[in-house]
């Protein structure tokens, strides 16, 4: 992620110099009022403070709470110092291995429906049809809205007789559609909230690719159709490698959110039928704000980050190699 | 692009892709448009079998959603008629109102998180990328780095510190404690995004603006704020977002006074059952206001997602 965010804004860091090369001597002695250094700490003090005391105070709260076996609904309780037991308790309990495989089912298929369906309608609609503006518009809408509400909705739809998503689906398979619930069905569930899901952020991962289909000038398709490269030939060689770093982008957004999925599951299945649905964060939630385990729900949350830090900052490694190509 | 031009897609393709995407944008609105519909109908239409497409609008739906009813014996409905429409609406379910529901004040509480929230995330975000912008900041990058990584952890992982802070300050539960937390949260997405409009304003209007004799404050108030203010916009715009549909937070952290309408609105249950007419009623309001900002922030949404890593 380091690398990344350096080189990212890299126009920005040259535009720095520049300025700080061009003012502060010259022009900064000559100005009444505060010293430019000053400006930018008053500027910038109340930021800091803030993200220290939100999240880095909390952060380093929870790094010493997981070595201990406090407990948040016992706040008069002896604590006790239990040094690495709840990181290896968690790393050997088989439960917190089968919410993993449920996080892992979930973020992979929501990840490959994305990409198929989220490329393919940025492609589609790069093909500059009439009121594609509309259509944008309309496909953007769902990612907008908030996961809980809409999650909680789609448990209507999702009902056996009266839902639409179950009458849909049996006026186009011939299925009764009160032979299948959705959320009810442990074979079900997991996909019931990969398709919620695909539903609200394909948009997300369509945008993304749509800009990336943008920034491919003209001229690159021009050449090769003069050198008389087929259709075929041009994706392959033209359109997908200078859109792939783009697409790997909006993975990397996606995963980093569908890793920390929340609201819109609990809303859904809320973990359930039984834990099949369980991912990591209502996990998390169960452990932390109903069992109120503190100190051990700590360590599964530096666990969880540590992961999640450690998986993007691989990705990212990759994702430059494919821009520097 | 001229018309000859040979990467202009040929009509026939335009009109294939154009109604795939047409087809797809009309499946993927559909539940939305059924949110809306299904706060128009009785509760019998919202649970009849086939699902009804074609229905007699009602409001009966919105009157639950704002209001909490009981039942009441023949003779007391017979005593006591109707005095407005929506007191008719429930008389003739055999119910009288009882009083209001918590729906106006937990969306009371959405607005007033929400705008506070980002009032103060752009003050102090806006401030925060001009210094990064403009000034030599040490640690920029580390602070930067820093600050775009909080986003990194999980929201129930913060939780469990956060929720203990907050008892120990007597934030629980209050306007307060969440305007902090949502502010914290957006600063840092606000900070990259501001500091990325920022950036493109040439330092050259405020130089002029310095030689010509004001003060830092004045070239900044004057000069960079007019010329940030669509950036700014976009950026509130974002954050206020955020704040409106945040889940996580608002039901771990708050359970009366400043709880939010995310958390309530599924915990809407009418006399007897889930009262879907009322859940989409209360749902309808509350995404209505967001839709209508997605279509009118089209062209910057871009940016705001990915964290201004795309910038066009």
């Amino acid at each position: 992620m380091k690398t990344k965010a350096r080189k990212g804004p890299q126009m920005t860091n040259s535009m720095i110099e520049r300025a700080a090369v061009a003012t502060p001597p010259t022009v900064a002695r000559r100005i009444r009022g505060l010293s430019d250094r000053a400006i930018a700490w008053i500027f910038v003090a109340p930021t800091i403070f803030l993200l220290l005391a939100v999240n880095i105070f909390p952060l380093i709260w929870t790094i010493r709470l997981s070595f201990t076996n406090f407990r948040a609904n016992r706040p008069n309780a002896e604590v006790e110092w239990v040094g690495l037991r709840n990181y290896q308790r968690i790393l050997t309990d088989p439960d917190i291995w089968a919410t993993m495989q449920a996080t892992a089912h979930f973020l992979i298929w929501t990840l490959v429906f994305q990409v198929l369906i989220g490329f393919t309608l940025a492609w589609l609609i790069n093909r500059k049809f009439k009121g594609n503006d509309l259509w944008t518009t309309i496909i953007v809408l769902p990612m907008m809205l908030s996961p809980a509400v809409v999650g909680n909705f789609w448990t209507f739809l999702y009902q056996p007789q009266i839902g639409l998503f179950n009458y849909a689906v049996a006026f186009f398979t011939g299925a009764d559609p009160t032979s299948f619930s959705m959320i009810g069905d442990v074979a079900l569930a997991p996909w019931a909230i990969v398709i919620v899901d695909t539903w609200m952020w394909t948009p997300f991962v369509m945008l993304i690719c749509l800009a990336g289909l943008r920034s491919i000038p003209d001229s690159i398709y021009e050449a090769a159709e003069c050198d008389r490269a087929s259709n075929w030939r041009q994706f392959w060689t033209i359109t997908l490698p200078m859109a792939l770093p783009f697409l790997m982008l909006a993975v990397l957004f996606r995963g980093i959110e569908n890793f920390k999925m929340f609201d819109l599951v609990v809303q859904l299945t809320g973990g359930g039928p039984g834990s099949t649905t369980e991912l990591t964060s209502i996990n998390l939630k169960r452990e932390a704000f109903e069992k109120w385990r503190t100190g051990y729900s700590s360590a599964y949350a530096i666990i969880l980050f540590v992961t999640v830090f450690g998986l993007a900052s691989i990705y990212v490694k990759a994702l430059n190699k494919v821009k520097e190509r | 692009m001229s018309d000859f031009s040979v990467t202009e897609p040929s009509p026939g393709q335009k009109w294939i892709a154009g109604v795939l995407v047409a087809l797809y944008a009309v499946i993927t609105i559909l539940p939305l448009v059924w949110i809306i519909a299904t706060g128009f109908k009785s509760s019998a239409d919202s649970i009849a079998y086939p699902p009804k497409v074609l229905f007699e609008p009602q409001l009966e739906g919105y009157v639950n959603l704002f209001t909490t009813q009981t039942r009441q014996t023949a003779e007391y409905l017979a005593q006591h008629p109707p005095q407005t429409w929506y007191e008719k609406i429930v008389h003739d379910r055999g119910l009288v109102i009882a009083g209001p529901s918590r729906f106006g004040e937990r969306f009371l509480n959405s607005v007033i998180i929400g705008f506070g929230s980002t009032f103060l995330t752009i003050v102090l975000g806006t401030l925060a990328a001009y210094a990064f912008s403009r000034f030599r900041v040490p640690l920029k990058d580390d602070l930067l780095f820093f600050i775009l990584s909080t986003r990194m952890m999980p929201p129930i992982a913060v939780a469990i510190p956060i929720f203990l802070m907050f008892r120990s300050l007597g934030l629980s539960d209050t306007h307060a404690g969440m305007i902090l937390l949502y502010t914290a949260v957006n600063l840092s997405l606000a900070v990259w995004l501001l500091k990325g409009f920022i950036d493109e304003i040439p330092m050259e209007y405020e130089e002029a603006a310095l030689i010509d004799g004001y003060t830092r404050f004045q070239a900044f108030n004057r000069v960079v704020l007019p010329q940030a203010a669509t950036g700014i916009a976009a950026t509130a715009i974002f954050c206020l977002i955020f704040a409106w549909n945040e889940y996580a937070f608002a039901v771990l952290l708050t359970s009366g006074t400043a709880q939010t309408a995310p958390p309530f609105i599924p915990t809407i249950i009418g006399v007897g059952g889930q009262d879907w007419p009322a859940v989409a009623a209360g749902a309808t309001i509350f995404l209505l206001p967001v839709m209508v900002f997605t279509i009118l922030l089209r062209k910057h949404l871009l940016r705001g997602i990915t964290f201004g890593a795309v910038r066009k």
